[in-house]
């Protein structure tokens, strides 16, 4: 048995108020985007300015606590053992073989989780982001010269959050495929990983 | 109550003979000069000239100009004394006595009854001469008394005996007291601009939909600004005029007011009467939702939130009127009228089938303030389609639009089925020929084009027409305002609008299609490979 804590307060507090945040975008983003009536367009539309500007000033800290403590190399992309994490995914886990990734307080995350998250912070949440930002200051930037098409901008957002929510899926699915269903989950609340001795993959 | 008297009464009471006013209601104190109007410098019943008894407006009219030497002259100008009007944009000459409606469908040939809302006396026929002073009618506008009226039939004089009217009726239209009425005259009111301007269409908000009767005397909900008991404006209050040249004109409307809040000093030749005028091209208060609020004002109309429905102060509006099934009489050949359940008429011989609406949603359109009509010389194209008595310019790229709520008035009329123009009858009148009478339309609209000046073949058939009616009065305190979810949703209130993306109505399929794909495929990929990791469960 080996514990290692690999979760920080700040890193959980920023994973579940992302939890929050993100859901709460999701579920009145798509009632902006027209998809269901839920709490009205207006209710939704105050709620998604709030929570955008609550995630905002969370990614300025998380931004800012990830280049003073290092942690943004734990998302340097690899390929290195890329293969040996989708064979597992394909075949070994239906076998019942170990888990090829051994998590270290260097490596939290394997090489395929590392660069999905990469995708999140490098493309996803940019394109959100910037899209949603013009979205919401349409008019003052059409006041300073910048005239942008709304529906573009729209449609830029919507594919962000369609990619946001694909991420979503997979992400709390795959969760569920540490040492234990539960393991993964566990970490992110305790900070504390778990595991039984195994060989490193 | 009691302040009122005061501001009348005292301005250099001392605290106590203002609390001696109090206690002694009415009582001023000895060294106050006595009550005076303080909106006039001029009381006309203290006028000689006004102490007399009048026979006729045109006599009452001359003793008027006696002081006021210019305003019959300026009157003279206006569109209110010409009822004609040339659009210096299209060149179309418009004007009560040259366009075509399709409510009671124009005025030529049918004068002494339209005219009784003419500022003028005895234009009973088309040989009316315009540049009398002595014709033009004070009294109209600047009757405060309430008594001063002016009846259909009688070619814009008021009953100087009293009459019977309609003629048989046994309603007895008492004679007016020019002497009194004059006496008292004042500013314009609402009143005064009602008896008219609510009254368009032959009745009690028949017309407009956003003015009638219950803007004499409106609560707050009926009209923020008219308010009776509150900011209690009068039209002339908007409608700010000058020379007795009212702006504010459905011919040459402002679609797109960008020259925003008036200020004393600066020249301003914009409409004095758009919202923005007084309320600025930033009316919300700055900050949060209310500058997303003000991000609004370059697309929508102002009208478009504050009005939510129009006919809101219990009179219902026309919403169509279909002259094709005018003229069924009783087996007796007699003319009937219908009524709803409201005793709300449906239905009249002379006049054919209404449906009436209350608190009715504006249809929306984009609008640039530029109207053209179909005239009675211009050919109808399609006579199966739906004609549209004015045409608004407008759209979502001309920079000059904004989306407006319209009262949109259908209905069906007659036409000439071979010349193929709208045509003019002769409906009011006490002679051979007048539909009203005599229900039959080859004649009266051969009197009509006649005096119209037009030709008519002498067949008549009927077409659809439309008419909209920008929708600008009735606004609504804010609180009534409409909020967002009544746009932005699909099935909404501009549903129909064009060329706008509007969040929540608006969405690329294409992408929502691969989108909800994705999101769906990944579903289906981790669901799968659960289950397969639950099936070979080692047990």
């Amino acid at each position: 048995m080996e514990r290692i804590y690999i979760f920080t307060r700040f890193e959980r507090f920023w994973h579940w108020a992302q939890v929050l945040l993100v859901i709460g975008m999701m579920i009145t983003g798509f009632e902006i985007h027209g998809t269901y009536h839920l709490l009205g367009f207006a209710k939704a539309h105050q709620i998604h300015g709030v929570a955008a500007w609550a995630l905002i000033v969370l990614w300025i800290f998380a931004i800012f606590w990830h280049f003073v403590t290092g942690e943004w190399r734990q998302y340097i992309p690899t390929m290195k053992n890329v293969d040996v994490m989708l064979k597992y995914y394909v075949l070994g886990i239906f076998r019942g073989e170990r888990h090829p990734f051994k998590v270290t307080r260097r490596q939290k995350h394997n090489p395929l989780q590392a660069q999905a998250y990469l995708m999140v912070k490098v493309l996803i949440n940019p394109l959100l982001w910037i899209s949603g930002l013009i979205y919401l200051y349409y008019n003052e930037l059409a006041a300073l010269g910048h005239h942008f098409d709304l529906a573009t901008i729209a449609l830029a957002h919507t594919i962000g959050a369609f990619m946001m929510l694909a991420f979503f899926i997979a992400h709390v699915y795959l969760i569920t495929t540490g040492d234990t269903v539960g393991a993964q989950l566990k970490a992110m609340i305790t900070g504390w990983e778990q595991s039984e001795e195994k060989n490193a993959g | 109550m009691i302040f009122s008297i005061f501001d009348r009464l005292t301005t250099t009471c001392s605290i106590g003979s203002l609390l001696a006013a109090l206690l002694f209601a009415g009582t001023a104190c000895a060294s106050e000069p006595p009550p005076v109007r303080l909106d006039s410098t001029a009381d006309h019943a203290k006028y000689k000239e006004l102490q007399q008894n009048f026979a006729s407006g045109p006599e009452l009219t001359q003793v008027c100009l006696s002081c006021h030497t210019e305003a019959a002259k300026q009157v003279h100008r206006t569109k209110h004394w010409t009822w004609d009007f040339l659009n210096p944009e299209n060149r179309q000459r418009l004007g009560k006595k040259n366009v075509i409606n399709n409510f009671c469908i124009s005025v030529p040939s049918n004068y002494a009854f339209c005219t009784s809302c003419h500022v003028g006396y005895g234009w009973k026929d088309a040989s009316f001469d315009f540049s009398a002073e002595e014709n033009v009618d004070c009294l109209v506008c600047h009757d405060t008394t309430g008594t001063y009226r002016k009846l259909p039939g009688m070619a814009g004089h008021p009953p100087y005996k009293d009459v019977e009217i309609p003629p048989g009726s046994g309603k007895i239209a008492k004679a007016v007291d020019l002497s009194r009425v004059a006496q008292k005259v004042g500013k314009t009111s609402r009143d005064t601009c009602g008896a008219c301007h609510f009254f368009g269409g032959g009745g009690d908000g028949v017309k407009h939909g956003d003015m009638d009767s219950s803007l004499a005397s409106p609560d707050k909900d009926v009209d923020v600004h008219m308010d009776a008991t509150g900011l209690d404006f009068t039209c002339g209050t908007c409608h700010k005029t000058a020379s007795h040249d009212v702006p504010g004109s459905r011919y040459t409307p402002v679609g797109k007011d960008k020259d925003g809040a008036h200020m004393r000093g600066k020249e301003d030749k914009s409409n004095p009467a758009t919202c923005q005028s007084c309320h600025g091209l930033n009316p919300h208060k700055e900050g949060g939702m209310a500058t997303k609020l003000n991000h609004h004002t370059d697309k929508i109309a102002c009208q478009t939130c504050h009005i939510p429905a129009i006919a809101r102060g219990g009179v219902a509006t026309k919403m169509s009127w279909d002259w094709s099934t005018a003229g069924r009489l009783t087996p007796d050949g007699k003319p009937m009228i219908k009524k709803d359940d409201k005793g709300r008429v449906i239905y009249d011989s002379k006049k054919g089938d209404f449906a009436l609406g209350e608190n009715v949603i504006p249809e929306y359109a984009w609008f640039n303030g530029k109207v053209s009509y179909t005239l009675l010389s211009d050919k109808i194209e399609n006579t199966d389609g739906v004609t549209h008595i004015n045409k608004l310019g407008g759209s979502a790229t001309d920079g000059e639009s904004l989306i407006w709520p319209m009262k949109v008035f259908r209905g069906a009329q007659p036409f000439d089925a071979v010349n193929k123009t709208l045509v003019t009858p002769h409906t009011a009148g006490n002679d051979d020929t007048a539909y009203w009478k005599n229900f039959g339309w080859e004649k009266a609209i051969e009197t009509g084009m006649k005096v119209a000046g037009a030709d008519f073949s002498g067949k008549v058939g009927f077409i659809k027409t439309d008419m909209s009616w920008p929708i600008t009065h009735m606004v609504a305190p804010k609180e009534k305002a409409l909020g967002c979810n009544e746009c932005h949703t699909k099935g909404g209130r501009l549903d129909k609008i064009e060329g706008i993306h509007i969040p929540g109505r608006d969405a690329n399929s294409l992408v929502n299609l691969i989108g909800w794909l994705i999101a769906g495929a990944t579903l289906a990929a981790v669901s799968l490979h659960g289950l397969i990791r639950i099936l070979r469960r080692p047990r």
